[in-house]
């Protein structure tokens, strides 16, 4: 059975997408491999004169780049740094990324609208950085996003899915990937955002901070493909307020036999007649 | 000669069109994009793009970043 994440006009196998930053060079190569990761982020930096090593030496090849706007401040330039990116030779997918706010490093929902409508009418592939709020979503949606990237948590904080019921009203309302973009800090928070539906996990802080970076990669990936598999197997109910038995209900002592009532509970016969559950 | 704005650095250069100055001092003019005075310079008039007096260059690459 295919299961593709389709992002605008293209495909991919893996879920799991890597930002790039915070690690040496000589690294990237083997985490996107143990990752099994097909969609890697870069930003767009003055450069200095002279024979600077390149990040894009260190690209395995077949990866899909997603240039992102860091750095931008409003709707215009992230135009400006995304037509940068595509002079760079990219592709057209970008991540659109507009913080105004220096502490906790929050993307702008309104100016993120605007520049998704810009950069879309620009022929960009235009996956928004956002605040996990569904009005906005469905704005970025109706600009021309081709995926919405909510936030678990800030940047860069390792604190996981702070954001877990945002991130679902999205998931049910939204006829787009979901991609649960900043704040992921350990493999089963990732796992819990597929389990929930979303269509793919970017991870970044989480992987470059671990003490073994290449077998976090391997655990990320390995976890992002639990939680999806998951999902397509459709959680289990959930019982609020009792158990259920997962053996046979059917006793074998002969002392109390055990039947299942009309209401699903199991009624034991206790010697003396009485009744309880 | 010309007085410019290369990465924020004051500089002043002689008459050199966009790639003939990347060209000339070291950058990689594939891994390169160019800002002249708020505007991208496609990557098919660098060669013809002219960098005049008070003009303000910003040269960028990719780099890692999430």
């Amino acid at each position: 059975m295919s299961d593709d994440l389709v992002i605008g006009k293209k495909r991919f196998k893996s879920r799991f997408i890597l930002g790039s930053g915070k690690f040496s060079l000589e690294m990237t190569d083997k985490v996107i491999r143990n990752g099994g990761v097909e969609i890697a982020t870069l930003a767009v930096r003055r450069v200095n004169k002279g024979g600077q090593e390149n990040v894009l030496d260190y690209m395995p090849e077949g990866v899909t780049l997603l240039p992102n706007t860091s750095g931008a401040r409003n709707a215009e330039e992230a135009l400006t740094i995304a037509q940068l990116a595509r002079e760079l030779g990219c592709g057209d997918m970008i991540k659109i990324e507009i913080v105004r706010d220096t502490r906790y490093l929050l993307p702008d929902n309104a100016e993120t609208i605007k520049a998704v409508k810009l950069l879309s009418d620009d022929g960009f592939t235009a996956l928004p950085y956002m605040m996990p709020d569904l009005t906005a979503a469905r704005d970025m949606a109706s600009a021309g996003a081709a995926a919405i990237m909510p936030l678990g948590a800030p940047i860069g904080s390792n604190r996981g899915l702070l954001t877990r019921d945002f991130i679902r009203m999205m998931v049910e309302e939204i006829d787009l990937p979901i991609i649960v973009d900043a704040g992921i800090g350990r493999p089963s928070q990732a796992c819990e955002a597929m389990e929930m539906g979303c269509g793919a996990v970017m991870a970044n802080t989480a992987i470059a901070t671990a003490s073994d970076v290449p077998a976090m990669a391997t655990a990320f990936r390995m976890a992002i493909e639990a939680g999806r598999l998951a999902y397509l197997s459709g959680p289990g109910r959930v019982l609020e307020d009792r158990g259920e038995a997962s053996s046979p209900l059917t006793g074998f002592l002969g002392e109390r036999d055990g039947v299942q009532g009309a209401d699903g509970r199991l009624r034991l016969h206790a010697a003396h007649g009485e009744h309880r559950y | 000669m010309a007085s410019v704005r290369i990465n924020g650095e004051d500089v002043t250069i002689g008459d050199e069109t966009v790639s003939s100055y990347l060209s000339s001092h070291g950058y990689d003019l594939s891994r390169t994009a160019v800002l002249l005075n708020g505007k991208v310079v496609p990557r098919s008039s660098i060669g013809s793009a002219r960098i005049e007096d008070g003009d303000v260059l910003e040269v960028v690459s990719f780099v890692g970043g999430g």
